[in-house]
């Protein structure tokens, strides 16, 4: 195009990867190209401006596109006709008449002159008989020459074949072929209708007879080869590989201690309260070449295998053999009886040896799991003990079981709410509450259906409650609580996150009970034995010793409330406070965390079994005072009661009813709880003796223990107890070693070399995050497209200015002219009159 | 002279109610001085009336801090004035023209009565005794003594020495706090454990840790949500079934 109307913005540099978009512009082009813009859109409205009336098109259909336009055209010329309908012209007079000739509509046979019959044959129109097209072609003389021709044929025989004949030939070949293609379609038509009918007749026969012969089919498909059968079933039928031989017992052991081993280092992980996720940061996990990366791991092969044990072919899922616990064998071991209870009488004995065997193994197991932990611990005895009686109890309450097996139904739902629950299982036997449980888990299995896992975490809210309930009674059946915490745990196995949720319900209702009294009275009380147990199946639950768990950090608080917050006004209040002491050790004896309220508590109840006095070189706090009402509440002065005590375990049912013991009794248990105490506080003594300020912590302890108690008044047994404390008190060793701070990381000094940032993309900013980038290039796009509307509207606003000076510039134009015209007709008329003036003069 | 519920509730309001409206309120000099000299609560509570003449009206004290200090028993981590009293110390501590070995014997004291305080009160006293470190870092050689003496066989703070100058709290270090690194509370471990790195420059803002109550403690974290909660592997056998319960050594299921 022209030099002189491109426009070229001139580059300093070129840049390398630059996309150079507006080097060259073509101001002309792109001015015209605006303004014929502006003729269009602006214009039009700029001359429609203060006109209201509007163009309205109202022929029929034409924005419609679902009509065609021939339908269009069609209905248009209808709608016309009946327009011209009514208001017929007056003046024509003839309108319905028609014009004929010879009798015929001049307009059929306009119409039928036209036509060719398509369909006809083409006989007919290719009927052209010799005669015809003798007599058309060639000049009429055809007929002629035939004559002649028929008169000498034995010349013409010999004569070659004039033009005439071999026209002739090649019509009658024609012909010929005709004829042949119309007796072909004729017989082909025959044929198709006979076959027609044939078929019909065939047709007839058909439906009488085609389930015979698709049984017939069929009985051929259904019957294979046995052969086959047999591969086939081969084929799908469970292989019975070579399961993993037998374990030995030492195998077993190995396993099991394992397993113990990793839980355990889980649980020290867990203690100093180290995050998985770091540690999993530290060491990234071996990733395999092959990975895809899509999470899938093939652990384990999903079919089952056929393996056999004790003869009897394994079908129990293996998950619940590497359970490997008690519970899960001896459940495993009796749904298989269960299985086998309604068949036959003379199996359940040989199953019930068998679980014996599996008690005894079992036990065995235990004993050397004791053994391997237990190391040193000196009181291995005691334990082996309770493991032999409670062995025989097993044996007892197996024949309990069975006997209660047989008179219960087999299956239950699931209760749906606590009445139903409890309606259940009050007024059976601790056997029968225990198999309904039993019964109620198995049934409704979460593998089974779909709601079962929330019907059965529910359950293990229900059974809390029950716990609770059966603790607040008068007379607290312990013994089935002690049964019930086994279904508890299996269902808190089963499920965590519901029953820690659950747990904790429980725990809020119980802080909040004490946290109302408070407010309330101003001073709390101990809670029920209720609250007591569910603490106490805390720690059965879940593990004490983590450095947070959601449960039992929230029970901690609590029992640390307990134990700063309520007053202790009678020997209950002391037997549950040393309850709580309990159960604060056991919580921590793995941990051997600090628990000060524990100290604390235990030295108040040394100080109220003092006789008053006022010399003192320790401190009690809160709730104990150094004097006041409830002092000497563990003092017992009667001789006689001293010297015939006995170091009896407490009850814990005396939690409930303490009334109806005699003054000896009580004085007794005031002995035993003493004992208690000394014997808790040995083991803060044992379980503390590695904190720096061990001294410290037990002054106070110590100082009661040798200036203040009466010791010489007590009977020889709590001499024993108090002797084997105070051993454990004195003879840790002093030392203290100054504290250092840990090394720092120095900080490294600030430098001054140049900060060097990737550059990805030119012309993108850097920095921000995703969204603050986003905000940005919306700001951006805002201003620029903000800048382009003005540039518009000022361009708009000078088009119309223009278009409005030439409008007035035409119309002073028009004026000017019609003024000149005027000025000059009257230019004319006054030079004509002077003219005629002149001429008048003259004359 | 006046009975001890009443002498309380006069102490609680005088700070804000009398005081601000007398004439002279140097008046009220010798009785709060009686008061402050009773010891225990009354004392505590003198404390605040005690300040407001100190600050605004010029008055005096011989041995103020001296009496500061006895104040200190266990108690204090225990009774309902608790907030009040670390408001008051905070603010007399603050001064940055107290001597050393007086900051030290107060870091040492409180340090040493935090062993039989409650979660509650332990969370609030270990950012106090670090604003402490921060006010005064003379007093850090108690958490940090590279060249000490390797051994010591008795803690050389001594605990029954009435006068703050006498009780050699700077020869000492903060085992009370290193013991409280295995407390069972996890907040308070994690703030003991604060000082075994060195403490960052700013003030932590104990005002909001003053009130905290044992309730809000249980509630704060028995509010907590977990997605996965670690279960005890020990099967159980009964409610005492534990190996080593110490319950079957004194409890019976009867």
């Amino acid at each position: 195009s022209n030099p002189f109307e491109v426009k070229v913005n001139k580059q300093k540099f070129n840049i390398l990867g630059r996309k150079t978009k507006n080097d060259v512009g073509l101001p002309g082009v792109s001015r015209s190209k605006a303004i014929k813009k502006r003729t269009q859109t602006l214009l039009k409205e700029y001359k429609e401006k203060e006109k209201s009336n509007v163009f309205k098109d109202k022929r029929f259909g034409e924005y419609n596109t679902k009509i065609s336009p021939e339908e269009k055209m069609i209905k248009r010329f209808t709608l016309e006709r009946q327009q011209n309908f009514g208001k017929n012209n007056i003046y024509n007079l003839n309108e319905d008449e028609e014009l004929t000739h010879y009798g015929q509509s001049l307009a059929e046979i306009e119409k039928l002159n036209d036509i060719v019959d398509s369909d006809s044959d083409t006989e007919e129109r290719g009927t052209l008989s010799a005669e015809l097209t003798a007599a058309h072609f060639g000049g009429g003389g055809g007929l002629l020459r035939k004559k002649v021709s028929s008169g000498q044929e034995g010349e013409a025989e010999e004569k070659p074949k004039s033009r005439k004949e071999l026209i002739e030939e090649l019509i009658a070949k024609s012909k010929q072929e005709k004829q042949e293609r119309q007796t072909q379609r004729e017989s082909a038509l025959e044929l198709t209708e006979k076959l027609d009918n044939d078929w019909k007749e065939i047709q007839t026969l058909m439906v009488r007879k085609t389930p015979k012969s698709e049984k017939k089919d069929k009985e051929e498909k259904t019957k294979p080869d046995e052969y086959d059968m047999i591969v086939r079933e081969l084929g799908f039928e469970m292989k019975a590989k070579p399961s993993d031989r037998m374990k030995t017992e030492e195998e077993l052991a190995k396993e099991e201690q394992a397993r113990l081993q990793k839980l355990e280092a889980d649980r020290l992980r867990r203690m100093r309260g180290i995050d998985e996720k770091e540690e999993a940061k530290k060491q990234p996990k071996h990733i395999s070449a092959d990975d895809l990366a899509d999470g899938f791991i093939l652990d384990k092969d999903d079919r089952r295998m056929l393996s056999y044990k004790d003869g009897k072919i394994n079908t129990e899922n293996e998950e619940e053999e590497e359970g490997g616990n008690e519970e899960s064998n001896e459940n495993e071991e009796e749904g298989e009886e269960e299985d086998n209870e309604h068949e036959e009488g003379s199996e359940e004995e040989s199953a019930a040896e068998d679980e014996e065997g599996v008690d005894e193994d079992n036990h065995s197991d235990l004993e050397s799991d004791l053994e391997s932990e237990e190391e040193g611990t000196g009181n291995k005895e005691p334990n082996e003990e309770s493991n032999e009686n409670q062995s025989q109890n097993m044996e007892e309450q197996d024949l309990k079981m069975e006997a209660a097996r047989s008179e219960l139904p087999y299956t239950f739902a699931v209760p749906e709410s606590y009445e139903k629950f409890k309606s259940l299982l009050t007024g059976r036997t601790i056997e029968q509450q225990l198999i309904i449980l039993e019964r109620i888990q198995k049934c409704n299995h979460p593998s089974l259906a779909v709601g079962n896992k929330a019907k059965l975490e529910k359950l293990f809210g229900f059974l809390l409650e029950y716990i609770g309930e059966l603790a607040t009674l008068d007379l607290p059946e312990l013994k089935t609580i002690d049964r019930l915490v086994l279904p508890l745990y299996n269902l808190c196995q089963m499920f965590p996150v519901s029953a820690s949720d659950s747990m904790k319900f429980v725990l809020r209702d119980a802080a909040h009970d004490m946290e109302e009294m408070i407010e309330v009275k101003g001073r709390a009380t101990f809670p029920g034995l209720d609250t007591l147990i569910y603490l106490k199946i805390t720690s059965l639950l879940f593990p004490t010793s983590d450095f947070w768990h959601p449960v039992v950090t929230p029970t901690f608080v609590y029992m640390s409330q307990l134990l700063t917050k309520c007053r202790i006004t009678t020997l209950q209040d002391v037997v549950k406070g040393l309850f709580i002491c309990c159960l604060f050790l056991e919580y921590v004896s793995l941990s051997r965390r600090f628990v000060p309220e524990l100290v604390n508590f235990l030295l108040g109840i040394l100080h109220i079994s003092l006789p008053k006095k006022q010399a003192q070189g320790y401190t009690v706090v809160h709730p104990f005072t150094p004097v006041g009402k409830n002092l000497e509440l563990l003092l017992v002065s009667d001789k006689k009661d001293l010297e015939s005590w006995q170091k009896q375990n407490l009850p814990l049912s005396i939690v409930t009813r303490l009334k109806e013991m005699s003054r000896t009794e009580l004085n007794h248990i005031r002995l035993s709880c003493l004992a208690l105490c000394f014997d808790l506080t040995k083991k803060c003594a044992a379980l503390y003796e590695s904190l720096p300020s061990f001294h410290e912590i037990m002054h106070p302890v110590r100082i009661l223990l040798t200036q203040h108690l009466p010791v010489s008044e007590y009977p020889e047994q709590m001499q024993e107890w108090y002797n084997s404390t105070l051993r454990e008190l004195e003879n840790k060793a002093k030392h203290y070693t100054p504290l250092v701070c840990e090394k720092k990381k120095p900080e490294p000094l600030k430098q001054y070399t140049p900060k060097i940032m990737k550059v990805l993309e030119f012309g993108r900013k850097l920095g921000g995050s995703k969204k603050e980038q986003e905000r940005k290039r919306l700001i951006h796009k805002h201003k620029r497209e903000f800048k382009g509307a003005i540039r518009e509207i000022r361009k708009d606003n000078q088009f119309l200015a223009r278009l409005q000076l030439e409008e007035i510039m035409e119309r002073d134009a028009a004026r000017k002219r019609k003024v000149k015209e005027l000025l000059g007709s009257l230019a004319t008329q006054e030079g004509e009159w002077k003219a005629m003036k002149r001429k008048k003069r003259k004359n | 002279q006046l009975p001890t519920g009443l002498y309380k509730k006069v102490l609680v309001i005088l700070h804000d109610s009398i005081l601000p409206y007398m004439n002279e309120p140097t008046l009220m000099i010798d009785f709060l001085t009686v008061a402050y000299g009773i010891g225990g609560a009354i004392s505590l509570l003198a404390l605040n009336g005690l300040f407001i003449l100190i600050h605004q009206h010029n008055l005096e004290y011989p041995d103020f801090y001296k009496k500061l200090y006895s104040l200190l028993d266990p108690s204090i981590y225990h009774v309902k004035y608790r907030a009040r009293f670390f408001h008051l110390a905070d603010l007399f501590l603050s001064s940055s023209h107290l001597p050393a070995y007086l900051v030290a014997a107060f870091i040492k004291r409180l340090s040493r009565l935090a062993l039989t305080a409650p979660p509650e009160a332990l969370l609030m006293v270990i950012p106090f005794i670090c604003n402490l470190f921060r006010r005064h870092p003379a007093c850090k050689v108690l958490v940090h003594r590279p060249n000490g003496p390797e051994d010591l066989s008795e803690d050389p703070y001594i605990m029954e020495e009435k006068e703050p100058s006498e009780s050699r709290a700077l020869e000492s270090s903060l085992w009370e706090i290193q013991s409280l690194q295995n407390h069972y509370h996890p907040d308070v471990a994690q703030a003991a454990a604060v000082l075994n790195q060195s403490l960052s420059e700013i003030e932590d803002n104990i005002s909001g840790l003053l009130e905290l109550s044992a309730c809000e403690l249980f509630d704060k974290e028995i509010k907590k949500k977990n997605a996965d909660v670690p279960l005890e592997f020990e099967p159980v056998r009964g409610l005492f079934g534990k190996k080593n319960d110490i319950f079957t050594e004194h409890f019976t299921l009867d």
